[in-house]
């Protein structure tokens, strides 16, 4: 687990991150979200070393971080950037040497990953040949040669296809399926949703939220809930402590304020038609992004 | 569990990068094409150097006393003096190549000379007269100018051409961010180490095939007796050039890593183009001056041009080019480090152009 600990940076006056404590469970993938300069992109890079931390630190199953073991994170920075005029799979293959990989090795694994990104037949084009979307699956490859033990990929998705975002999508749950701890940041909401199962939301330099995506719904829910109905549900109306929200037929809105009126209510419409169902309306974090960032 | 790769400890890291940037510049048709450039333009003057030396002017004599008659006419252009002192004054200004004067020897003449004995004038007397040389270790002038020349011209080249290729590279590295995922794997020092090696390697092969090429066009166009003169100073050229291109290299690489485009890079490098061009200029005005020369065989910067160019005049002694190697390796290793803190805290800040000061602070 990567356990990133009271962390605090400032640039000159400005400080960009504030106590910021969150963790990475191995073999998850969690989605790190956050307005323009809420200061993912420095905890990214302090994570890697990249930038010393003014307070706080950074450990992985309990080991503070140093030069050896940082090598063995895959990264994927927010600026994009690799060799324009490098030629895609020798500098893949260099950048896996450069963590300390056999020339071999690193052969074998840049062309795994050029096969598996749809890249292969491209693999001795310069970099500035390929499209961007190709150029942004190189820079996938590039944090993936040397089979890295924890990813933190900045804004992975951002510039590919639907195909494309499947192909990564699928690459990076592999790595989490091994056991790796995978960080990665979008503004693409409804991709998070999607993919990852825990959540860190970061605004204003500091920690909104964070847990697996179930427990987030579960404390943003609200009092909200949902019935579908065979019959009519007219009879809501008259249900103390129920408030309708809206009402169509079979189908209620309603606001309830505690469980056992939920629970009572729910018995109330199974005998009284079948119930399709029946359930709290959980936010989507588009939702719960919205609540705690204002 | 996924094999545990270790990262290259700092050597063959530095092998690494300096293998990368070898092989980037040396498929680069503008590199390619510069150096062949280069290479003909030395072969050109030395063969045309080889041709005016072919084809001598006549050589002007100062004759004292009555002996002009035993001097073949037409040959040589003749002065006459009145007496052996005014004949020698002439030589030593120059304004002839040397002198006859009377003497009470068999062949009845003595000829004077500055340097180097006048063959030609020697093989017009029936029996071979005495030589008297007046300053026998004094390099001709016009030569010496050439050499001096030459040693400016081929460290300002190379310093600059490789000293720009650094800095582009790294303000390449920099303004692509690749440089974040560099800095994510290794440390600063050893991505500036293999930069500094890599082009350093490819500068010195190019000094080194230039004075191959001047070498073996000397010895083929049949002026090995200027080549022997100037060998002790070129050995001399090459081992300051050595230190002086790292030092000059490390100024590079840290003056860059403060801008982030290419644009603003000749600006921000223009302190150290000027620390290359001074010397150069300094060279060709002020050759003939001991006290510039002498002064410029010390300083770091312009060391590698002056110290060989003193070794070749033969005003420095043996310690000398000792003293000077210690005091620019000793500026050399503290450029190289400050030069490479500079570096690493200029990389990551990227936007307008960043103080020294922000970037030694880190």
């Amino acid at each position: 687990m990567l356990r990133i600990e009271g962390v605090t940076r400032r640039f000159g006056d400005r400080t960009v991150l504030d106590d910021v404590s969150f963790d990475v469970g191995g073999g998850r993938m969690t989605g790190f979200v956050g307005g323009n300069g809420a200061g993912k992109t420095t905890a990214m890079r302090i994570i890697l070393g990249v930038l010393a931390p003014h307070a706080g630190r950074v450990t992985l199953d309990g080991d503070p971080l140093d030069t050896a073991r940082r090598a063995q994170f895959g990264y994927m920075p927010e600026e994009r950037g690799l060799y324009p005029k490098m030629r895609v799979r020798e500098q893949i293959a260099y950048l896996g040497r450069l963590h300390g990989m056999p020339k071999s090795a690193a052969e074998k694994s840049a062309d795994g990953l050029l096969d598996r990104l749809g890249l292969a037949e491209r693999r001795n084009d310069k970099l500035e040949d390929l499209s961007l979307g190709n150029q942004q699956r190189a820079q996938i490859a590039a944090a993936l040669v040397h089979e890295p033990e924890v990813l933190v990929l900045d804004e992975p998705f951002s510039g590919l296809d639907p195909m494309a975002v499947e192909v990564v999508l699928g690459v990076l749950q592999d790595a989490a399926r091994r056991g790796a701890p995978v960080l990665f940041s979008s503004h693409q909401l409804d991709i998070v949703e999607r993919l990852c199962d825990d959540l860190v939301v970061i605004g204003d330099g500091r920690i909104l939220a964070s847990g697996s995506r179930e427990q987030l719904r579960a404390r943003y829910g609200g009092s909200r809930y949902e019935l579908q109905s065979a019959g009519d549900v007219g009879w809501l109306r008259a249900e103390p402590g129920v408030g309708v929200v809206e009402f169509d037929g079979g189908y209620a809105l309603l606001e309830i304020a505690d469980r056992a009126t939920a629970q009572r209510v729910l018995r109330r419409a199974v005998d009284d038609a079948p119930v399709d169902r029946f359930g709290p309306v959980l936010p989507t974090l588009t939702e719960i992004f919205r609540e705690v960032v204002r | 569990m996924t094999t545990r790769y270790v990262p290259p400890t700092f050597w063959p890291g530095v092998r690494l990068v300096a293998e990368r940037e070898l092989s980037t510049r040396l498929r680069s048709k503008s590199f390619l094409i510069s150096s062949a450039i280069l290479l003909a333009a030395v072969l050109v003057s030395v063969v045309v150097g080889s041709i005016a030396s072919a084809n001598p002017s006549r050589t002007t004599l100062a004759v004292a006393g009555p002996i002009t008659a035993s001097i073949p006419s037409g040959a040589f252009d003749v002065t006459e003096v009145t007496d052996a002192a005014a004949a020698e004054q002439l030589v030593r200004s120059g304004d002839v190549d040397a002198a006859v004067v009377p003497d009470d020897s068999a062949a009845g003449v003595r000829v004077i000379a500055l340097d180097e004995t006048p063959a030609d004038v020697v093989a017009a007397f029936s029996i071979r007269p005495d030589v008297q040389l007046l300053d026998a270790t004094a390099a001709d002038p016009a030569i010496a100018y050439f050499v001096a020349l030459g040693f400016g011209v081929a460290f300002f080249m190379a310093a600059i051409t490789f000293g720009q290729t650094i800095a582009q590279s790294v303000v390449e590295e920099k303004q692509n961010r690749v440089v974040e995922i560099l800095m994510a794997t290794t440390p600063a020092r050893v991505l500036l180490a293999g930069k500094i090696l890599g082009n350093s390697i490819l500068a010195f092969a190019q000094i080194a095939l230039i004075a191959a090429v001047a070498g073996v066009g000397l010895v083929a166009t049949g002026q090995d007796a200027l080549l022997a003169g100037i060998g002790p100073s070129i050995v001399w050229f090459v081992i300051l050039f050595v230190f002086g291109f790292v030092m000059l290299a490390a100024l590079y690489s840290a003056t860059a890593a403060l801008v982030s485009r290419q644009e603003d890079l000749a600006s921000a490098v223009s302190p150290v183009t000027m620390l290359v061009m001074i010397p150069y200029f300094l060279i060709v005005f002020f050759n003939q001056n001991d006290t510039v020369v002498a002064i410029m065989s010390y300083v770091p910067f312009s060391a590698p041009i002056g110290m060989p160019v003193r070794i070749f005049l033969g005003t420095a002694q043996w310690w000398e080019p000792l003293v000077a190697l210690a005091v620019l390796i000793a500026t050399t290793v503290g450029i190289v480090a400050v030069g490479s803190r500079v570096y690493a805290g200029g990389l990551l800040r990227t936007g307008g152009r960043v103080k020294v000061r922000e970037a030694l602070r880190g």
